[in-house]
């Protein structure tokens, strides 16, 4: 190649990658600079159906009260996996997710949001709650009444990844709560049972709907442990004569932490709108859409009036039984912890 | 070869001896004079319009009647459903911006490859095949790990506020990757039949490079040029798992048709799903009616 | 494109008469280094900050042996019904004239045309135990969706063109002779096509064969709606590589990514030579 072609490849070069970068920074600029019409919630898996009742109904509100039109972006999936997902760069506005942990590793990891973001907003920043429970085929052909039936060799049981899902492990911590109950507190005993139960799940989906996917329509598994929500959701969707919900005699109380990710916020100027919003889903009126989706509500009236909705039950809490969020994460969580030891099908 | 190309590679493409295209019009050229026993004739026809229609077109009709399965009125809702709609804009916007860029490197590639003789030619035609032997999902893994926050690029990136991970950009980028070789596929394979003869003589009378281009090479390679744009628009449009380890799929804003159509399937909305997949499916029969129209026409 | 900046052409130059080939190369090279070399070189780049045993330890672990064999183990099956198949409709489109042959040559197409996902939810409609096809065989103990034929069945769907195109242009070329001195020494039809056509024919044969074989290797979107995902049985690579993604794991991801990055440049190897030695005897060389 002589000197002037060689001359003409890197001018040919140079263009090409301008076009390719201008492109892209345009874009990042429109990004930036675009007026905060909508917002992304970035959201868990299980919740595609509340917040598509939820999302009309705030942006009628807002729109009577600031008379400017905002558009709830939704994206679903297991809580670990959008956390990673919005530390790799995904632009949410707000998170609503279905465990702390997850909430707290975009504060740890990226100082994407406060310290302190569990006093933001009432009740440790968690607008409603639910439980671990069981979904059942109908007339319960394999008797499951309670987590030792889930360790049982006849029974498989269908919930998604604790790696990836938020809901899965809420199933794990219920379990071990169980387990450490029943054993009298023995951490080796308790290891032992959850890895029973582990052995029995033939798929582990990356998230909550995918596993209620296997469950119902595949056909796959005894038993479903999802949130008590997507226990009365999917018998709402696919039948209640075709399936039936148990509730085990104890559960552990699964918060659904929200959060401002302040550092997308305050770029894209949605700080105002993202805290209305979160502020919004405790109002009485997102609290009876929360209820009638089978969520326990935290607003004492709603939770009143729906209180013949929700089977009792023994509801113990993290911090009762493991000591809290942050003790959770360093014993049970981190890698080569507890769950690591249990979840042996790598 | 006649049909849409191989996704991997002839790197030899430059040997081939031009696209063999049959007349559709005529009927089989020659009686071939073995398996023409009635028995043995009806036979293998049946064989063989049995598995046409029980494995080509059933699936095809499987859509269209899971999609309607409630009737128009819920199928018209399902796709005029606001992220459906979105997922369709993108769709078609990924297709505007992917296939004219493509067919610029198309162009390019295949003048430097068909027209001069240089060191290295087999190698370069070889790195133009390469996306077609990779799986769609090492597509997507690895321009995570080129622009991703963990990948090579990422700080850098990060250090400009630039964000192409699971932005509508990154949904570009894998679809040139993976389509990449369409259009100078085809146009090496035609322009190499072309030949260079007019445009030495345009040129020996004096025609700007540039004009001869227009004027005498462009024609030439028209219809190749044609056929390869409608293979590579019709798989940047359905290019499922690539798209989806990079755009982060939030409704409305970076899902494309084939993720909207996972998506809905997650959500129980099983007409939803195969509402979404009759527009793929009517794209899809389109290029089949262009293929058959092109292949006429060269 | 840029090709408006191309200086007009120089005549005295003996050996290019044509112009822009700094042009067009450099446009062609920059082009494939940033949107292809690059993201390849990234994640080999990745896979190599593994030590070699931390490396072993990812590729080598039973349930991603297990996804090699059933990756490998599905695209074997898949390439050998596509390779019956292919051959009868390559056979059936270029020697017999019945009504409806256009319909199926363009029938043939329509898997390339059909986006891998669609695919994926059609065949799952098919097949799943509430499928058309699916409730009736369900009952006799065959199960297709959610196990390994259903890995089969959609890599077969989506790769059978290639057997089909590659055998039939072979098969239209191919000059009446042989077989017709093979016909007038008494040889039956069997033999000649034993004997005459299927070497004839072969190369092209194999070399579609290979080529499905590869593309099935590399297929996801239409399998995963179909394969039922479960660990150590019905789960693919390509799927395990995004698992472990999800997982965070990304090392781990970028190790499987090269196990298939490295299967597919073998497989673009073997495809080439088979070509190669395709089209000689083609040529007749």
């Amino acid at each position: 190649m002589t000197l002037r072609n060689l001359a003409r490849a890197g001018l040919g070069f140079l263009l090409l990658t301008g076009l390719l970068a201008g492109g892209v920074h345009a874009r990042a600029d429109e990004v930036a600079a675009a007026a905060p019409g909508d917002i992304l919630n970035v959201s868990y898996d299980v919740g595609r159906e509340l917040f598509a009742e939820i999302n009309p109904v705030f942006q009628a509100k807002w729109k009577a009260e600031k008379g400017a039109d905002v558009t709830i972006n939704q994206s679903h999936g297991g809580t670990s996996k959008q956390a990673r997902s919005i530390l790799e760069g995904l632009q949410a506005d707000v998170v609503t997710f279905n465990q702390v942990t997850d909430v707290q590793l975009l504060h740890d990891k990226g100082q994407l949001i406060p310290a302190d973001w569990q006093a933001k907003f009432p009740n440790k920043s968690s607008p409603f709650y639910s439980l671990p429970s069981f979904l059942v085929r109908a007339g319960n052909p394999k008797n499951i009444k309670d987590w030792d039936d889930l360790a049982r060799d006849d029974v498989k049981v269908i919930f998604p990844n604790p790696k990836t899902s938020g809901n899965a492990r809420y199933t794990y911590l219920a379990a071990t709560a169980f387990a450490l109950d029943k054993f009298g507190g023995d951490q080796a005993k308790a290891t032992e049972f959850v890895k029973k139960i582990f052995a029995n799940v033939p798929v582990f989906d990356a998230g909550g709907r995918a596993a209620t996917t296997t469950f119902v329509e595949r056909g796959i598994g005894d038993v479903l442990v999802t949130f008590e929500a997507e226990v009365q959701g999917a018998r709402k969707e696919f039948g209640a004569d075709k399936y039936d919900a148990v509730t085990p005699s104890l559960s552990l109380l699964a918060e659904f932490p929200v959060a401002v990710v302040e550092s997308v916020a305050a770029k894209r100027g949605s700080q105002d709108v993202s805290t209305a919003y979160l502020n919004f889903l405790y109002t009485p009126e997102a609290q009876e859409i929360i209820a009638r989706h089978a969520y326990r509500a935290t607003d004492g009236t709603v939770a009143k009036a729906h209180a013949a909705d929700f089977p009792a039950v023994k509801l113990v809490t993290a911090e009762d039984v493991f000591g809290g969020w942050e003790k959770i994460a360093k014993e049970h969580f981190a890698s080569g912890g507890l769950l690591d030891q249990a979840f042996v099908n790598q | 070869m006649s049909g849409l190309p191989s996704p991997i590679g002839s790197a030899l493409v430059t040997d081939l001896p031009g696209p063999v295209h049959h007349d559709d019009d005529s009927a089989p050229h020659r009686q071939r004079r073995i398996g023409q026993r009635p028995a043995v004739r009806r036979s293998l026809i049946g064989l063989a319009a049995f598995v046409g229609a029980g494995f080509l077109l059933l699936p095809v009709v499987v859509i269209f009647v899971e999609a309607l399965r409630l009737g128009l009125g819920p199928y018209f809702e399902a796709i005029s459903e606001s992220a459906t709609r979105h997922a369709i804009w993108l769709t078609v916007l990924t297709a505007i911006v992917v296939v004219p860029v493509n067919i610029g490197f198309g162009i390019c590639a295949a003048w430097a490859i068909t027209r001069f003789t240089f060191k290295g030619k087999k190698l370069l035609i070889t790195l133009i095949e390469i996306p077609f032997s990779i799986s769609p999902i090492v597509a997507g893994v690895a321009y995570l790990f080129l622009y991703g926050s963990q990948g090579l690029l990422g700080p850098l990136l990060a250090a400009y506020e630039v964000q192409v991970m699971f932005t509508v950009p990154a949904i570009f980028l894998v679809s040139l990757f993976v389509t990449s070789p369409f259009v100078a596929r085809e146009l090496i394979a035609t322009m190499q039949v072309q030949g260079n003869d007019y445009e030495e003589a345009a040129l020996s009378l004096g025609a700007s490079g540039w004009k001869t281009f227009l004027l005498v090479t462009l024609p030439g390679m028209k219809w190749g040029l044609l056929y390869g744009a409608l293979l590579c628009n019709a798989r940047v449009m359905g290019e499922f798992g690539a798209v989806s380890v990079v755009s982060g799929s939030i409704r409305g804003q970076t899902n494309t048709l084939p993720l909207q159509i996972e998506l809905l399937f997650n959500d129980f909305s099983s007409v939803g799903a195969f509402a979404a997949a009759t527009i793929l499916t009517l794209l899809a029969l389109l290029s089949l009616a262009g293929k058959i129209w092109l292949e006429r026409q060269r | 494109m840029a090709v408006t900046t191309a200086t007009p052409p120089r005549h005295h130059r003996r050996r290019r008469v044509i112009p822009g080939f700094g042009l067009t190369l450099g446009i062609t090279l920059a082009y494939l280094a940033i949107i292809v070399l690059a993201p390849v070189l990234a994640l080999a780049l990745k896979a190599a900050s593994l030590t070699a045993a931390e490396y072993w330890a990812v590729v080598s672990s039973p349930r991603a042996v297990a996804t090699y064999k059933i990756t490998v183990g599905s695209a074997l099956i898949a390439t050998l019904v596509n390779a019956v198949i292919g051959l009868l409709l390559a056979w059936v489109l270029v020697n017999y004239d019945f009504p409806g042959r256009r319909f199926l040559d363009a029938l043939v197409d329509l898997p390339f045309a059909l986006p891998t996902a669609v695919a994926g939810i059609s065949l799952t409609a098919l097949l799943g135990p509430n499928g058309w096809i699916g409730q009736w065989v369900e009952p006799l103990g065959w199960k297709i969706a959610y196990a390994q034929p259903g890995i089969v069945i959609a890599m077969a769907f989506t790769s059978l063109p290639f057997v089909v195109r590659t055998i039939q242009p072979v098969l239209e070329e191919m000059e009446p002779e042989a077989e017709e001195a093979g016909l007038m020494l008494g040889a039956s039809d069997g033999q000649v096509f034993r004997r005459v056509i299927f070497p004839t024919i072969l190369p092209a044969f194999i070399a579609g064969s290979a080529l499905a074989f590869a593309r099935s290797l590399g297929e996801f979107g239409a399998v995963i709606f179909i394969a039922g995902n479960l660990p150590m049985e019905t789960e693919i690579t390509a799927l395990l590589t995004v698992i472990r993604l999800e997982e965070f794991e990304y090392p781990a991801a970028a190790a499987l990514a090269s196990v298939m990055l490295l299967a597919a440049f073998v497989m673009l190897f073997v495809t080439n030579a088979i070509q190669l030695w395709h089209l000689k005897y083609v040529r007749g060389d």
